[in-house]
């Protein structure tokens, strides 16, 4: 009786579990068992590690052969595991040193060949394994520029398994063989948007860089045309650039969903999914495997739902959770996998179903009940997360065909906004908060940060007349206190609440 | 005789020798009865061992062992039982176990033998 033993990992959301495969060989007519809850692909992996092994010019024993995958109880799928189940089989059969195998993380698809295979999920997979202490992780060659992102671990890339069992003593020859790779996927889009080609939405461009700068949810109402989707898409480039940790999310959730990540993006992605779009769709699904949907790639960015009111009821409600906790869990049978979630939402919406209603020189043929209909479409849970409600209009044909360029470019208002942030970072350096947006009201009306009755006048009759809620009061309070960040203030004042009261909505002070 | 029966029958010959020179003690060969055959019946300390013999020119048709596979192994079992039905006398006190013996070599004589002990 023989056994031995190597790791491997297994992944749930974006959690990397560490996996013993253990091989055990005993003395009993040829059979080839993997048992510890494989899934489907994973129980074939008998065939290909079979195969990739005589390929390889490596010969399994000829006896019974029982792969174990422990901890037992947790539902491993994906091919991932082919590599660490050759290496643990062959090691019991003595072709390659046990000792050599003990410490080190093998990931990879097997070839019939011999060869390989790239797997999605590599990032979070050898991230995992650095966390847990591991010092030597292989993966395919293929991951190679992707598992070389994470710090502290030895990465070692390998083209064939024969390579691999030569690394561990086996006396095998290498092949030369051509490495699998990842088909790269469609090329980023590079095209530089920049805040300058935008004319003549200074108050839209404004609440942009007020949202950027308080991490504020932001809902832009207005016709057809009015250039919502043009300022949408020119967020995250003013957004402050992503930290290595966020960096290294973002990728590993690119990872999963099966992309080829060869280097840390530090623009915050930008998530646009269909307004067709099902709940599984936007928070992710799979019945086996979770995949990550589009709030989880949204993850540190900004996720822009266009033309918001056609989503269905349903999928904007999901949204509710990952809104509140930042994160998003999906329950399947047998597991539950939890993808970080925390971003930036951007709703965008026509003001009624013919898109007219309110504009002037043009006539809106939708029935009030319609109108109004259509304006609920956005549940009251969801509008009360979204701090900037701004209507945008046209542009008037004057402006747009003068010629001229908007004054504020990308680059001068990321440099406002990453000031302004840097101030609210040193403000709440002593709380667990770094953007106004994630501050409780209770710490703006009361304490230290209580501003003086003189600058909370029209925001107190506001909320003496019953036009704003407290919760609303709570979210202009937010809204001002970057506004006075922005304009490198150490506390707002009566402008300030004006003009975050203007970002309101139908509230004029 | 047909040349694999020639094989076989070598095999199983080159089998009863070395299994006599590890201290088994040869009781029956090619037992038939209803269910099938059994190769070689032998006694091997306080063990009454049931043996399959399987012989392969070469293993590029696969491995000998790789033809005892579950359906053959129960087979054995059942032909283990029934020699033991027959022959009570010889059996009594004697635990059963099946084994096999593989060889490959297109000269079973000097071809390479391997021995499986107790397979369930």
């Amino acid at each position: 009786m023989s056994t031995a033993r190597t790791w491997a990992v297994a992944l749930t959301g974006v959690d990397g579990h560490l996996i013993e495969v253990e091989a055990d060989l005993s003395n009993q007519t040829p059979e080839f068992k993997i048992i510890g809850l494989p899934d489907k692909s994973l129980g074939e992996a008998v065939q290909r590690v079979h195969n990739a092994c005589k390929n390889a010019g490596l010969d399994l024993p000829r006896r019974r052969l029982t792969v174990n995958l422990s901890p037992a109880s947790l539902p491993k799928h994906g091919a991932g595991f082919d590599l660490g189940i050759a290496v643990a089989t062959l090691a019991a059969g003595g072709s390659i040193e046990r000792r050599a195998i003990a410490h080190t993380v093998h990931i990879g698809e097997l070839g019939l060949d011999g060869r390989i295979r790239p797997v999605p999920g590599v990032l979070p997979a050898v991230f995992a394994a650095a966390r847990a202490g591991f010092e030597r992780v292989i993966v395919p060659r293929g991951n190679e520029a992707e598992a070389r992102l994470v710090p502290g671990v030895e990465v070692r890339a390998a083209a064939s398994l024969a390579e691999v069992a030569v690394w561990h003593g086996a006396d095998v020859e290498v092949p030369d063989v051509e490495p699998v790779v990842v088909a790269p996927g469609a090329p980023a889009d590079s095209e530089a948007l920049d805040l300058a080609d935008v004319v003549g939405q200074e108050d839209a461009v404004e609440a942009l860089v007020v949202a950027a700068a308080g991490g504020h949810h932001l809902l832009l109402s207005g016709p057809p045309g009015a250039g919502k989707t043009m300022l949408a898409r020119r967020l995250p480039g003013i957004l402050p650039a992503l930290s290595e940790r966020e960096a290294l999310e973002v990728a590993a959730i690119r990872s999963l969903s099966g992309e080829a990540v060869t280097s840390l993006e530090s623009l915050p992605p930008l998530e646009t999914p269909h307004h067709s779009a099902s709940v599984a769709a936007l928070v992710g699904g799979g019945s086996r495997v979770a995949r990550p949907g589009a709030i989880a790639r949204a993850h540190c960015g900004v996720l822009f739902l266009d033309e918001a009111a056609e989503f269905s009821r349903v999928a904007l409600d999901a949204l509710r959770q990952p809104l509140e906790a930042g994160m998003i869990e999906v329950h399947r049978a047998g597991f539950t996998a939890r993808f970080p979630a925390r971003f930036q939402l951007l709703l965008a919406m026509n003001p009624c179903p013919c898109g007219n209603y309110g504009l002037r020189g043009a006539e809106c043929v939708c029935p009030p009940a319609a109108i109004r209909r259509y304006s609920t479409r956005l549940s009251g849970p969801l509008r009360d997360r979204v701090d900037i409600d701004l209507p945008v209009t046209r542009v008037a044909a004057s402006r747009a065909t003068s010629g001229g360029r908007a004054e504020l470019t990308t680059a001068v208002a990321a440099e406002r906004v990453s000031a302004a942030r840097e101030r609210a970072v040193h403000r709440w350096s002593s709380t667990p908060w770094r953007r106004n947006a994630d501050v409780p009201g209770t710490w703006l009306r009361q304490g230290a940060l209580r501003l003086p009755p003189a600058a909370r006048t029209p925001l107190d009759r506001a909320l003496e007349r019953g036009t704003l809620t407290l919760r609303g009061y709570d979210r202009v309070l937010r809204l001002a206190w970057t506004m006075a960040d922005l304009a490198e203030l150490e506390r707002p004042g009566l402008d300030e609440i004006g003009r975050a009261l203007h970002l309101k909505r139908g509230m004029n002070p | 005789m047909a040349a694999k029966d020639e094989l076989g029958r070598a095999g199983e010959e080159r089998a009863a020798q070395h299994l006599r020179q590890h201290g088994y003690t040869v009781l029956d060969t090619n037992w038939r009865c209803a269910q099938g055959e059994i190769d070689i019946v032998a006694v091997h300390g306080a063990y009454l061992a049931v043996v399959e013999v399987k012989t392969r020119r070469s293993a590029s048709f696969g491995h000998p062992f790789e033809a005892i596979d579950q359906r053959k192994r129960r087979r054995l079992w059942a032909l283990a039982f029934a020699w033991r039905a027959e022959h009570p006398d010889l059996a009594r006190g004697l635990e059963l176990r099946i084994e096999a013996i593989g060889i490959i070599g297109t000269d079973p004589a000097v071809g390479l033998l391997e021995h499986l002990s107790d397979i369930s």
